[in-house]
């Protein structure tokens, strides 16, 4: 073990005299006071900043989308807010269809122990993008793909935004959006002659055949399947 | 004797090569014109520089812990590229949670990391209760707590075991699931249930410890670091461990958060980290307990974390079950918590509160909540979100054991093929909670 190592220390920003992080109690569901990186948002980027409330004592600051790359990356970058983990990427759609779509990434400041939340709605009948932050955290790569894969949300800048949980051919729609059936949206019998109908020996994508020039030793009928132009499956 | 010169000369008759260009062969002619024998070339060392192979491990494979999926590009024994396919055991528990009530999601989120199913249930009922905006009671926050770290300990313990049998040691693997056995067994005597709990409700828990769990328990606690020091003993020297598991999947502090890594994979790492400590939940700062930090941040510092996380588990249940204080374990409100069955069948108010609340269900205030909890593997989060009805309009969880997973590609870079599953051992995956 090497004498110089020094651990990073969560709360490390903070003043040595600041009260040590403790169990919030009987928290009230407004009035609480914000996370003081909500003003800075505000005064750094004062037309990006669209509202910001506190509920149950999290603020939840709500975005222009086409900034968000930019206040994230203020946000991780700046000296007096260093938000260093990102927690979550997620969407909400409400059961009111007429209310927008909203993306949701949680932010968590370890240095200065802050959680904020940051919201962007995505209007009904807009184009579900928004920027991805994948250039800013890495973690944003597998629940980026994975809001897509759930909820249809383009996130531009993603280097490899494919589905992550449902298989590539997936062709139902997205699961968690609301108009999208619990019991899915094709009948039993068909999701059963789905199922069936799939041809578990094509396993690997083009891309992964590739790496071994693999195509050549795949047995005979495969080959001709692949060369006729069928996808694989997962 | 003619010297030889080569010349290239286009045969029309060999046809168009794999290009689509007319194929030229060399001729030898010496130097009369005339065409003679080709000699045979000096054997050449075959180029195997560029021959990447491709390989493939899982769905079904005992060492990745599950139906995970890794295609691995290697280059002789080295992997270059590692493409994760996850999502075999996706059944859509975040779906079907908005058609349920809040005390209906508890048996979901025993199913999903099915390793912590206590943890869990007290995770979600925190983030259900600070929905309602309920505080709960005292006793019951310390039960919580009891609960929490018999999880951790039992997770820590299946992690251990099958990562020393992935490694190459069985005797580990006995040991700590023996000592797994006992924990189940107090949950038995508790819960009536062992693996899926469903032990909490939305402002309390659903039973009481029975008379004599705590003499139990501290019979657990007693025996319990022994063990501990004698796996210690067997592995954390041993040749084979330590040679499988230094330098191995190595992630620096600042990739680590930048990567969202969590729980013991980022304190591995050297990185203080702890969900306890910086963002505390149950009075977890009143609890003394130290969080440990590796160095290296490779699979052998997981695995002293975690080690020692169980002997902080311990200190941690011994205060637990010294401070236990007397009273009720449930909030005192009966839309939330089901009156007593004796009352709901003779008193006429009990049974209107039964009838509403098993039918229609508590309904939460507009709002939302985000709760994280360190679960064994990392910053277990659950986002709720309230549209006023008695069902969730969005319920999500933050798998960490899926955001350490989406770092295997960058951890196995430029390891040996028999590495990656010391890797992805060290991880710490639950498929359940992954693909949810």
């Amino acid at each position: 073990m090497s004498t110089s190592f020094t651990p990073v220390v969560a709360g490390s920003a903070l003043a040595s005299d600041a009260p040590a992080p403790a169990t919030a109690k009987s928290v009230p569901r407004q009035g609480e006071t914000p996370n003081p990186s909500a003003a800075a948002l505000q005064a750094r980027f004062p037309t990006a900043v669209k509202q910001v409330r506190v509920v149950w004592g999290e603020t939840t600051v709500i975005v222009d989308g086409g900034q968000l790359l930019e206040i994230v990356q203020w946000l991780h970058d700046d000296p007096s807010q260093r938000y260093d983990f990102l927690s979550d990427v997620t969407a909400v759609e409400f059961r009111d269809l007429e209310l927008p779509i909203e993306v949701v990434w949680h932010l968590r400041s370890l240095p200065y122990r802050r959680f904020l939340r940051l919201k962007v709605l995505l209007e009904k009948g807009s184009p579900l993008e928004v920027p991805s932050v994948w250039s800013v955290y890495r973690a944003a790569d597998w629940l980026e793909r994975e809001c897509y894969d759930m909820f249809g949300i383009r996130f531009s800048g993603h280097p490899d935004l494919r589905r992550l949980l449902m298989w590539e051919q997936y062709r139902e729609g997205y699961p968690l959006r609301k108009d999208f059936p619990l019991r899915g949206r094709f009948s039993r019998s068909e999701q059963l002659r789905q199922a069936l109908a799939a041809n578990p020996e094509a396993r690997y994508t083009k891309e992964e055949l590739s790496i071994a020039q693999a195509f050549e030793d795949l047995p005979d009928d495969m080959r001709r399947r692949l060369s006729a132009g069928e996808k694989t499956g997962e | 004797m003619a010297t030889k010169r080569t010349v290239e000369v286009e045969l029309s008759t060999t046809g168009l090569d794999g290009q689509g260009r007319p194929q030229r062969v060399p001729l030898v002619v010496d130097d009369g014109g005339s065409p003679v024998a080709l000699e045979a070339p000096a054997a050449i060392e075959p180029d195997l520089a560029g021959d990447h192979m491709l390989i493939n491990i899982g769905p079904q494979h005992p060492a990745t812990h599950g139906v995970l999926r890794l295609v691995l590009e290697l280059d002789g024994e080295t992997v270059v590229r590692c493409i994760p396919h996850i999502g075999y055991l996706h059944c859509g528990f975040e779906k079907s949670g908005e058609y349920r009530q809040y005390n209906q999601i508890i048996p979901y989120t025993d199913r999903e990391d099915y390793l912590n199913s206590p943890g869990n249930n007290v995770a979600f009922a925190l983030g259900a209760e600070r929905l309602f905006g309920v505080e709960i009671t005292e006793r019951c926050k310390v039960l919580r707590v009891i609960l929490c770290e018999l999880s951790r300990i039992i997770s820590h313990l299946v992690w251990l075991g099958t990562t020393c049998i992935d490694i190459g040691a069985f005797t580990p693997f006995l040991w700590s699931f023996e000592k797994r056995e006992k924990i189940y067994e107090l949950f038995e005597a508790w819960i009536g249930a062992r693996l899926t709990t469903t032990f909490t409700r939305v402002g309390g828990m659903g039973a009481d410890i029975p008379d004599g769990w705590l003499v139990g328990l501290r019979g657990f606690l007693t025996d319990f670091p022994k063990t501990i020091d004698e796996i210690d003993r067997v592995v954390t020297r041993n040749g084979i461990w330590v040679g499988r598991t230094i330098g191995l999947g190595v992630m620096t502090a600042e990739e680590a958060i930048n990567h969202g890594l969590s729980g013991p994979m980022v304190r591995a790492s050297g990185v203080a980290y702890d969900v306890r400590k910086d963002f505390p939940y149950l009075d977890y700062e009143t609890y003394d307990f130290d969080v440990p930090v590796g160095t290296n941040g490779d699979v052998y510092d997981r695995y002293l974390v975690r080690m020692e996380e169980l002997r902080q588990s311990v200190r941690i249940l011994e205060q637990a079950a010294a401070r236990l204080p007397e009273g009720p374990i449930n909030v005192k409100d009966h839309r939330l918590i089901l009156p007593p069955k004796s009352k709901a069948t003779s008193d006429m108010e009990s049974m209107i509160h039964h009838f509403k609340q098993v039918m229609e269900g508590p309904r939460p205030p507009l709002g939302e909540a985000y709760v994280a909890v360190e679960s064994p593997k990392g910053e277990k989060g659950y986002y709720m979100v309230s549209d006023g009805t008695s069902k969730p309009v969005r319920w999500r969880i933050r798998p960490p054991s899926f955001v350490n997973l989406s770092a295997i590609s960058k951890m196995v870079e430029g390891h040996l093929l028999s590495d990656v599953i010391a890797i992805n051992a060290s991880i710490d995956i639950v498929m359940g909670e992954i693909d949810r």
